[in-house]
Formats: C-alpha cells, structure tokens, sequence
C-alpha cells in the first residue's frame, strides 16, 4: 500500500508554501526599499499585492482541507499538514507587516527621513534570512537548524531598542518630529514582529518531526 | 515468565461444542472472585486482562511472539495490523476461543484479575461466559429475536424475569426500539447492522465483564458501522471492550489504547507499539508503526 495521491496533494501544498513565503519574503524587502527610496508607487503594488498573499493562504488552506477530508492523513502526514496550517497563517500576518511599512513608506514619502536608515534596514536583512531559513528547516525537517534560527530573534530586538532609544530621543529634542518618528517607530516594530513570527514558523518545524510544541524563544516584545 | 504451558488436543476437549458468547454475573469461575461489574466510572480503574510473554503456537508454526499487554478496565482497547499478523489469533486468546483449534499450543499467561486463563483448572467454557465475543459477521441464530437474547440466559439456566432482561439487553445494544413490536418474528429478517446489534445484545444479555470484537463491522455498511462504534462507546461505561480492526480510522475514532500487530520476520505476530490511540495516530514512537498507519506499507 503506498499513498502516491496523497504525497503528491502533499508535495504540491508544500511547493505553494515555498511560494508564498517566497511572495512574503520579496514583500518584506521591497517595503524596507520603498521606505527607504520613498518610492510610493513601489509602496503602492506592495499593498496591492497583498491581496496575492492572502489568497494564497486561503488556497493552500482549501487544499490542505481538501486533503485532511478526501485522504485521512495519520500521524507525520496528519502533523505536516498542521504545520502548513499554522505556517500560513503567520507568512500572511507577515504580508500584513510589510504591507503596513509600505503605507507608512507613502505617508513618510513626501518629507525628507530624520535620518539615514541604518538599522531598520539590517533589522529587515536578519528577518528576512531568519525567513529563509526557517523555510529551510521545514524542507529538510531540520530540527536544530529551526531551534539555532529563534536565537537570531533577539539581535531584532536589540535593534529593535536601539531604533526606539534614538527616536524617543529626536521626539524629545524636536516636537515636530513626533508624527514622523513614530511612523518609522511602526516600521521598526512590524520587522520586530515579523522575526517573532519566524519563531512560531521554527516550533512548528520541531512540532512537525518531532510531535511534541516547544517554545523556542520568548521575545522581548 | 514462561509458567505455564498448554497443549490442547481435540480428544482433551470436550467443551468444543459451540461456544455462546455470553454469560452472567451469577456464575463464577471456580476460584475466581467476581468482581461486581458496576456502571462505570470512566476514570481509570485498571488493567482487567494481563498478558505475560505470550508466545502461541500452531503446531510448529510460532504465530505470536511474547506479547506483553494490560487491557485497561472499561476501556477500548482496539489491535490493529496488517493481513496474517496475528490479530485474530491474539483476541481468541484473550478468551480461548483458539483452543478449538487442534494443534493450538499456547506458552505464558493470560491473566484474568490474577488468574492464569490457561492453567488447568480453569473451565474454558466458564472463561468464555465472562468474556464474550462478537464476530465479523452478524450470526444470529435462527430463531425469534426474543429467543436470540433469551438464549444465553437460558442455558446458564437464570429463571425468571426472561423479559425484563432481554429489554435491558435490547436497549443496551441500542436496538429496542427498532425490535420492541416485533420480538417474536426471526432474527434473520433483520438488516446486516441490526443483526450485529442482536448479535451485541446476546452477548451482553449475560453480563460479562468483557466483549472481544472481532472485525465487528467488516460486514456493515457505513451508517450500521458508525451507529456499533456509537454503541461501543456507551457499551464501555459498563464493560471492557478489545477489538480488532482492519479499519485504522474506526480504531482511532473509536478506542482508548491502540496496539499495533506486525509480522516478524521468522513470520510470528508481535507487538510493535503499544500506547494511548491519540499518540498511535498522532505521534507513534516506532518507525514501523507511522509507515503503517499513514500508508506506507501493508
């Protein structure tokens, strides 16, 4: 008895993940550039392809429940499909993030930035190849490799802090750049939750091969 | 522990007539205490059935290999396996419903609330009274459905209140109201799903302390299959139930404890896997048990 159906359904769900995290990752690093270019029409197809992420999500969840009903997964099948149905459920809330950089990215496009973007930036670079990644992990069912991935979580919040100190501190010199400030503030704290959100995708990796949840990494935030 | 070793030979037995499964909570083993069966605490009461390194044989054929297992007390216990792993063949041990079979040699210990199954003065017919059985397919006998139910009970010679049993029995077996107007008609004009219901109704009629099912829904259509597994669940309030089951889903949908069955390689039936049905079908811990509930092999 072999189930040929059922692990090619499997394998495709698994190849329309690699996709979409592939469409989060790209979203994530256009928003930091259209931020940093304020570049709005940039801005403006990120929002737009947003709407791709999400339907993504909820086409990989019909599959997946498409799967659940018509082959009656058990036990490592039964978990990876559970993975995925987490999994997607945090890239799309990672869309979300990159898609609130880039109204911010619109909002701040018409005033010079209060500073170069230094750490924004490389806070976006360690999301993006925790991302990387974690996806990795979940091909290779790679246990330690997802566990080694949440440590990076705190040097985004390090930066996180850092980013947060300088502002308060250019709000408190100069009143007129509260509204500014606090709009790069958002930016800073969607790639901080971005990162927390690859830690979920890592304790799914290790619920998936090994069966059981553990938490990788509390966060700061 | 190897103790006790019993050879059953066809001349040696003559309790190899038809076996009813049923019994009743009057009768007791010689030297055995009863323990009243009362309803049902669901919570965790203990192991009913010990099995110590069971090895069986027929003939020079070794079918199991030193299987060890405690059947929980008002549990579901569901043995699950590939074709010729042994399933059958361990049930009808728990029992010794394979004592029919001429060359049938069984090594180490059934143990019924302490007591070896299979030492020599244990009466095999009183065995089966306390621990009953239903079979693959329904097998009523040929007679009214009050006298199906009524049958056990008269030969264990219970006089009286005949009717008030057999309603108990009939609504236990979730099968009164679809029978109540007409008892006296034959057993056999019942549907496949019914019968088997009858068949459950029998066997309860008596009130054994344990029901061994063997692959009591193989014959049914889905709908009769779901309402037995319904009826399991009631049914385990007030008994032990073990069944074997090609059906993985109905195994994990229906039991509490789930042992996995798999042919060795000298081609003996041992036990792989033993454990909590949440964890088998979830999280097994042996390679060889994942492959066989998600597919891979069987």
């Amino acid at each position: 008895m072999t189930r040929i159906t059922l692990e090619r359904q499997l394998g495709d769900i698994q190849e329309d993940m690699l996709v979409m995290a592939d469409m989060v990752e790209t979203a994530i690093e256009r928003s930091i550039i259209a931020l940093k270019n304020r570049d709005v029409d940039m801005a403006k197809e990120i929002i737009a392809d947003d709407i791709r992420i999400n339907d993504k999500r909820y086409d990989i969840e019909e599959k997946c429940l498409e799967l659940l009903a018509m082959q009656q997964p058990m036990a490592g099948d039964l978990r990876t499909i559970v993975a995925i149905l987490h999994i997607i459920v945090d890239l799309e809330r990672m869309g979300d993030h990159a898609e609130g950089t880039a109204k911010i990215a619109i909002m701040l496009a018409a005033d010079p930035p209060l500073k170069p973007y230094i750490d924004i930036p490389r806070m976006a670079d360690i999301a993006c190849e925790m991302l990387r990644a974690s996806i990795e992990a979940f091909k290779l069912r790679d246990v330690e490799a997802a566990r080694a991935i949440c440590n990076r979580d705190d040097e985004v919040d390090s930066l996180y802090d850092q980013v947060y100190r300088e502002l308060i501190t250019y709000m408190i010199n100069d009143p007129k750049t509260i509204e500014r400030a606090t709009h790069v503030t958002w930016v800073a704290h969607n790639l901080e939750r971005i990162a927390d959100r690859v830690t979920n995708i890592c304790e799914r990796v290790v619920y998936m091969v090994q069966g059981k949840m553990e938490e990788l990494n509390v966060s700061k935030y | 522990m190897v103790d006790q070793e019993v050879e059953v030979r066809e001349a040696e037995a003559p309790y190899m007539r038809p076996i009813l499964p049923v019994t009743h909570s009057e009768t007791s083993l010689p030297g055995l205490k009863m323990g009243a069966v009362t309803a049902a605490d669901p919570a965790d009461e203990g192991s009913v059935l010990e099995l110590k390194d069971l090895n069986v044989f027929y003939g020079n054929f070794q079918a199991l290999k030193d299987i060890n297992m405690s059947i929980g007390r008002h549990r579901i216990t569901a043995i699950i396996g590939p074709s010729g792993c042994g399933k059958s063949t361990l049930i009808r041990c728990l029992n010794r419903m394979n004592d029919l079979i001429p060359s049938f040699r069984a090594q180490g210990e059934v143990l019924f609330e302490q007591q070896n199954l299979y030492s020599r003065d244990i009466d095999p017919v009183e065995v089966r009274q306390r621990i009953g059985m239903v079979f693959q397919k329904p097998n009523p006998f040929p007679k009214s459905i009050y006298d199906n139910v009524a049958f056990g009970v008269r030969i264990n010679g219970i006089k009286g209140k005949m009717d008030e049993i057999v309603e108990k029995s009939l609504r236990a077996a979730a099968l009164w109201d679809e029978v109540k107007d007409k008892l006296s008609q034959s057993a056999l004009a019942l549907s496949g799903g019914q019968q088997q219901r009858l068949c459950i109704a029998r066997a309860i009629a008596v009130e054994p302390e344990i029901i061994l099912m063997d692959e009591p829904c193989s014959a049914l259509d889905p709908i009769a299959t779901l309402r037995i597994e319904e009826l399991m669940r009631e049914l385990v309030s007030t008994y032990t139930i073990v069944i074997v089951t090609h059906n993985m889903q109905q195994a994990a949908r229906v039991s509490d404890f789930t042992a996995v069955m798999m042919m060795s390689e000298e081609r003996a039936g041992e036990m792989v896997e033993f454990g909590d049905t949440r964890e088998i079908f979830t999280n097994p811990k042996d390679r060889r048990t994942e492959d066989y509930i998600t597919g891979r092999f069987g």
